[in-house]
């Protein structure tokens, strides 16, 4: 079953695969590019010579289309392209087309068909995706390094691990929804749709609370004093580099938060003793950079988690309830009138003549009427004069 | 390489059992002897392979043949014929055949359509066999 | 000789609406079983429990001794063709036999290419391009290679040219005579089963009207005219399937085991068409459980 599920997937693989060659090609040739001139372009040092600004500014320009279509488009869009194209159509395509009439009616379970067909192509999406992180996060290295971002929510989800979990779950989803809906169009869509709102709902509230955020707070205007803080220009403060701000507020000196305008009236003594913002304190919670990585297994083993219940469900789905609706055996539950069939002559198997011992002048149940002009039509030849 | 002596036929409309047919068409086979001893009958595949119908009535026919002691199955091999129903009279075959011929054509001149002649031989037909019972 | 399907009380429902009802049936081995009704009565439903792609929702029911598609032994055991012969469009006609062999453990390879062979399909040709009658007869080929106890076929020549019903057909009976395979067919075209099924089962509206053996069947229903008769004065034993009156005759579809010894009756025999339209109209009139239905024309 392995090989006949590879063989239906072929093609597709070669596509995709294919596709991903040449762009190896693109991403190997352009990366090389890029950190020779990240190399000559001394932003390894630019905190020294205090150039940095113009240094690291003057470096983004270097292929920046690539750097949207790989970092932004690619990564982003791939795991969910992957879920559609090749997750949804897994089951509902043989669903909708009706083909599996003819392999399930072969000598292989389904349990094993399922299995062929989930390891087959699920492996090979997470390969595909896999790969094209791992050559998005070398490519992007350079980059990396100079904006020290990558905790970033738009960042974080593009490179490393994170993209393979993405990849199961959009394909897990694919293939249960293309199980549940049993149309293929209505199967891709509905897992784009829920992969977006997964994707979301994670983001938003589930990954900053991985760990437990830590808090700072800080006075406006003051030296960062605890650990992590630092102060930017234009009084606010912000984690260490490379650490996640999750969020800021500015709180008056009452207490209350403002929302990020500190209204100064025309005239007011604070601004000759540039004091206005005397008594503002800045709250932020984040995560410190150490747990980048751990936030990356945490991320990618729990959308592997909900990838893995959901493969579950489909072999539980496919075996104990077959198509087109569910069954629940209930014996003894006719439907009215439960009337015998009105003419069965059920063949008693022992009364059968076995056919080896059939000849017509062994014919039961010849029945001949006594009026004229009836005939038997196998009485006719005179070889046999039996009748009952 | 078996070469096939006779192959059947099915007339649907006749009101005759298939099974029937067949055996009709063997012993009238024999009778004008294209069967003869030791000829093989079509095997039940090729018979149902060129009429599409149940194995069982090629059994069924064959093995009313194989009762009445005019053809024997070999296992593995087929069914072949035993006997003929040819009789000493096929010598008179022809010059009877002439003479219904030259019968025909009397008739013909004498004004008779096909439908009249048809109907003045079969009811002398039946006359004769009533007269031969009798 | 043992049944290859045996079902009791058999019962299928989708959403609201019964596609089987009480369906009780043995289908004895060795037989060509010709299933036939009209559209909608339940034919594929009642195929589809047998090889397993659905389940019953009432009654039970066993195919070669045991539930149908239990595991890979009982898969190989039956072969099916669905209705319209599906195919994976995108794969050639060897892919299909190499699915075969991979997916088959008793898969004939020799039969199987011998076959394609013999029927003229070229092995590298996708199926999405084939005609009804080729996909067809792939359909059969993939089928009947792996050697099945029983073959089960729903409608398998209904939308094929008649050429290709008579070559499907004879391909069909060929594979009986060589393999002694058991096959349920089946068709709403009852001049096609006519020809190759010695075993019928008449399914009407969901329910099973009438199943036997042809021959037993075609001995046992008679066609009686005579003078106008009330039929209340038949004989017990002569059951009335379908009778229709003038002033002055009458004409009765009747079964029976007995002889019929009345002289008023003229006995004529009835085609095996001619019963089985009279099952279904009857059955499509309402028919009650006491069995016989007025009707304005003659049954013939």
């Amino acid at each position: 079953m392995i090989w006949f599920a590879w063989r239906q997937f072929r093609t597709q693989a070669a596509v995709v695969f294919g596709a991903l060659a040449v762009l190896a090609v693109v991403v190997i040739v352009t990366g090389l590019q890029l950190r020779h001139w990240y190399d000559i372009s001394g932003i390894a040092n630019c905190a020294a010579a205090g150039d940095c600004d113009t240094v690291t500014s003057a470096f983004t320009t270097h292929y920046s289309w690539l750097q949207t279509l790989l970092g932004n488009v690619l990564i982003d869009f791939f795991p969910a392209v992957i879920g559609v194209f090749w997750g949804a159509p897994l089951i509902a395509r043989e669903l909708d087309t009706g083909s599996y009439r003819l392999v399930w009616t072969q000598s292989v379970t389904r349990t094993r068909w399922l299995a062929a067909k989930i390891t087959i192509v699920g492996a090979a999406s997470i390969a595909a995706v896999g790969l094209l992180s791992w050559m998005v996060t070398w490519w992007s290295t350079p980059f990396d390094k100079m904006a020290n971002n990558k905790f970033d929510p738009s960042v974080f989800s593009e490179r490393d691990i994170a993209p393979l979990g993405y990849a199961a779950f959009a394909f897990a989803l694919g293939v249960t929804a293309g199980l549940l809906i049993r149309r293929t169009l209505p199967a891709m869509a509905t897992t784009l749709v829920g992969y977006i709102a997964a994707r979301v709902v994670v983001l938003i509230w589930i990954r900053p609370h991985f760990q437990a955020p830590l808090h700072a707070t800080g006075l406006l205007q003051a030296p960062g004093s605890d650990s992590g803080l630092v102060k930017l220009p234009g009084a606010t403060l912000a984690p260490q580099p490379g650490s996640w701000l999750v969020s800021s507020q500015i709180l008056d000196p009452s207490g209350h938060p403002t929302n990020g305008r500190i209204e100064v009236r025309i005239g007011d003594p604070c601004v000759a003793t540039h004091s206005c913002l005397t008594g503002y304190h800045q709250t932020i919670t984040y995560q410190p950079a150490s747990r980048y990585w751990p936030f990356q297994w945490y991320e990618t083993s729990l959308f592997i988690a909900l990838a893995v219940i959901l493969i579950g469900f489909c072999f539980w789905q496919i075996n104990g309830h077959r198509l087109p609706t569910t069954s629940r055996i209930l014996p003894g539950t006719r439907p009215d009138t439960p009337s015998r069939p009105e003419e069965t002559l059920d063949p008693d198997p022992a009364a059968l003549l076995d056919r080896a011992t059939f000849t017509a002048a062994e014919r039961p149940m010849a029945v001949r009427g006594k009026a004229g002009g009836h005939r038997l039509p196998d009485t006719r030849d005179g070889t046999d004069g039996s009748s009952r | 390489m078996e070469c096939l002596v006779i192959e059947f036929h099915l007339d649907t409309r006749s009101g005759l059992p298939p099974y029937r047919q067949i055996v009709d068409q063997v012993r009238r086979a024999l009778r004008l002897g294209l069967l003869e001893e030791g000829d093989q009958l079509p095997t039940v595949k090729d018979v149902v392979g060129r009429l599409a119908i149940n194995p069982n009535t090629v059994l069924k026919a064959y093995k009313e043949l194989e009762h009445a002691g005019l053809v024997t199955p070999r296992p593995g091999v087929g069914t072949f014929v035993t006997a003929t129903l040819r009789d000493a009279s096929l010598a008179a075959h022809g010059p009877l055949r002439r003479e219904l011929l030259r019968w025909f054509a009397k008739a013909r001149r004498a004004g008779l359509d096909e439908e009249s002649i048809e109907a003045l031989f079969r009811d002398a037909f039946r006359a004769s066999a009533e007269q031969d019972v009798a | 000789m043992t049944a290859v399907l045996d079902a009791d009380g058999l019962g299928k429902r989708y959403r609201r609406r019964w596609a089987l009802t009480d369906c009780t049936l043995k289908i004895p081995a060795g037989r060509v079983v010709g299933l036939v009704g009209p559209n909608g009565a339940g034919k594929s439903t009642l195929l589809n429990l047998a090889v397993g792609l659905i389940t019953p929702t009432c009654g039970r029911i066993d195919v070669l001794g045991t539930l149908p598609a239990r595991g890979s032994a009982e898969l190989g055991r039956v072969g099916f063709v669905a209705q319209d012969t599906p195919t994976y469009a995108g794969l050639s006609v060897a892919d299909h036999l190499w699915m075969g062999a991979r997916l088959n453990p008793g898969w004939d390879r020799q039969f199987a290419e011998d076959r394609i062979a013999q029927l003229g399909l070229d092995p590298a040709q996708r199926t999405g391009k084939l005609s009804g009658g080729e996909r067809a007869q792939l359909a059969l080929t993939v089928a009947v290679a792996k050697r099945p106890e029983l073959l089960v076929l729903d409608e398998p020549v209904a939308r094929l040219d008649p050429l290709a019903r008579r070559e499907f057909l004879q391909s069909l009976m060929e594979v009986v005579a060589d393999q002694g395979v058991s096959v349920v067919l089946s068709s709403h075209l009852v001049a096609d089963l006519e020809r190759v099924c010695d075993h019928l089962i008449i399914l009407v509206a969901s329910r099973v009207r009438l199943t036997g053996d042809v021959d037993q069947l075609l001995a046992t229903h008679h066609l009686l005219t005579g003078p106008r008769r009330d039929t209340d004065r038949l004989p017990a034993d002569l059951h009335v399937v379908q009778e229709s009156h003038t002033d002055r005759q009458s004409t009765l579809l009747v079964r029976t085991e007995a002889p019929i010894l009345d002289p008023a009756w003229t006995v004529g025999q009835i085609s095996l068409e001619d019963l089985v339209l009279a099952y279904m109209s009857q059955a499509r009139a309402g028919a009650s459980n006491n069995g016989h239905r007025r009707l304005t024309g003659v049954p013939r």
